[in-house]
């Protein structure tokens, strides 16, 4: 049997008084996809920062790859790749710059980011300014950033956003299906999310509504998340 | 030391690219000095009232560099990039307590000849190996405990306001210790030697801050 990459049991987190996440259960298997569905507000981006370890949960258990969060958060760090809203990187910094600050930070040796820049088709526009780039440019460097330390497990809240269909085509290998990477994504297209999902997650309002393998799932029962 | 060194290098490098916390420092430092030069209306100060004028106006214009040591950490995603890092915290720390230092000294660069210039009688020549320890100990004082308070305060809506209000209270034993300390070194007879109680009092300061520091910073930066 193949070992769960995330184990969650009961899990919740709120901010201040007001909970984000109430009671959310799920085992996702190493090598497979979750996808993490619901309106805004569901709490699907609180979800994506517990899995990496940013925020502690308030409540229940979390487990990511075999460590238990938030005692052992250390030592899974370095093995998860996460592309958020926020790029992570520095305006006045080139792309350059800013993938060899982080490779320094994650112990990765300087080729490494050459060689990801090339797979992105960033290196010809590596050594602008971030301020300078457009936002999917910027979105093809923070992929690059996600996947320096070479993750086992990959947190992407919407990574095609922003990315022309030329750039998803590039990124697609990296942090797509085919990249054997465990992973999570959260998305707003139901039917992309179930295209590529073993197990798809709805939230809402913070509850879990939904949990369910992907083949066969109704479309329907994934709309009403969004009635 | 990877890392730190990676933090430090990438902090001066930004520095040196936008000139958003040195120019600002120095600038109003000079400032200060040439309002002091004419509010006073003396054409040169010493003793007790140099020392006064020279460190209070160093600790303001310290707090703009303090207030802005984590603002691209906030503002641009970089606690999130650094906290995703295998790496301890303590990295950050000391990456940001020796970049206010490099600060503080580029400060010190321009404040101490304006201040020299504008203010104080004789030069200190003589005694500037004094001068010169005073001034490290305080800055090693002014950047732990600014690296602290700029760290509590970055989350905070009304940072400007918080970071010298945190900062300028924890920071008055630096003051009297170093104004104390560097009184004797401008008086217009000549320089005198320092009581060495006070470069005990700025080491003392320095260490308990440091380790204060180290204990703490982690429940700073994370969640």
């Amino acid at each position: 049997m193949t070992p769960a990459a995330i184990e969650l049991e009961g899990l919740g987190r709120s901010y201040g008084e007001r909970p984000a996440l109430t009671d959310v259960t799920l085992s996702l298997p190493a090598g497979q996809t979750l996808a993490v569905l619901g309106p805004n507000g569901a709490g699907k981006s609180t979800l994506l920062r517990v899995l990496a370890t940013l925020l502690r949960p308030h409540s229940g258990g979390a487990r990511v790859l075999g460590c238990e969060l938030p005692r052992e958060g250390w030592a899974v760090r370095g093995r998860i790749g996460f592309l958020a809203h926020e790029p992570m990187l520095y305006r006045d910094l080139t792309g350059r710059e800013n993938l060899r600050f982080h490779a320094a930070l994650h112990g990765v040796a300087p080729g490494r980011v050459g060689e990801l820049l090339d797979r992105v088709g960033m290196a010809a526009r590596a050594d602008e300014p971030i301020r300078a780039l457009s936002r999917g440019m910027v979105q093809r460097l923070a992929v690059c950033r996600a996947l320096l330390g070479d993750p086992e497990l990959l947190l992407l809240d919407e990574p095609r956003s922003h990315l022309d269909p030329h750039a998803s085509e590039l990124v697609e290998p990296l942090i797509g299906r085919s990249s054997g990477c465990t992973r999570v994504v959260v998305g707003h297209d139901p039917a992309a999310g179930l295209a590529e999902a073993d197990l798809v997650l709805g939230l809402r309002g913070g509850r879990q509504q939904l949990l369910a393998p992907a083949d066969g799932l109704d479309p329907a029962a994934l709309q009403a998340l969004y009635a | 030391m990877a890392p730190v060194l990676a933090i430090l290098r990438k902090d001066l490098r930004t520095e040196l690219r936008t000139r958003q916390s040195v120019p600002a420092m120095s600038l109003l430092s000079t400032t200060t000095f040439v309002v002091f030069h004419f509010g006073l209306d003396r054409s040169s100060v010493e003793g007790e009232l140099a020392a006064g004028v020279l460190w209070v106006t160093l600790l303001f214009a310290a707090m703009l560099g303090i207030n802005r040591l984590f603002v691209a950490e906030q503002e641009e995603g970089g606690f999130d990039g650094f906290l995703l890092a295998p790496i301890d915290r303590s990295a950050m720390l000391l990456a940001k307590v020796v970049a206010l230092l490099i600060y503080l000294v580029a400060l010190e660069l321009v404040a101490l000849p304006a201040f020299a210039l504008l203010l104080l009688g004789p030069a200190p020549t003589q005694a500037l190996p004094e001068l010169l320890a005073i001034i490290a100990l305080a800055d090693v004082g002014i950047a732990v405990v600014g690296t602290l308070v700029a760290a509590l305060a970055v989350r905070a809506r009304a940072r400007e306001l918080l970071v010298p209000l945190l900062a300028l209270p924890l920071l008055l034993p630096v003051l009297i210790g170093a104004a104390e300390a560097s009184a004797p070194l401008f008086l217009d007879a000549g320089a005198e030697p320092v009581k060495a109680q006070w470069y005990l009092v700025l080491g003392l300061y320095d260490m308990v801050f440091a380790l204060l520091a180290y204990a703490v910073f982690d429940f700073l930066v994370e969640d």
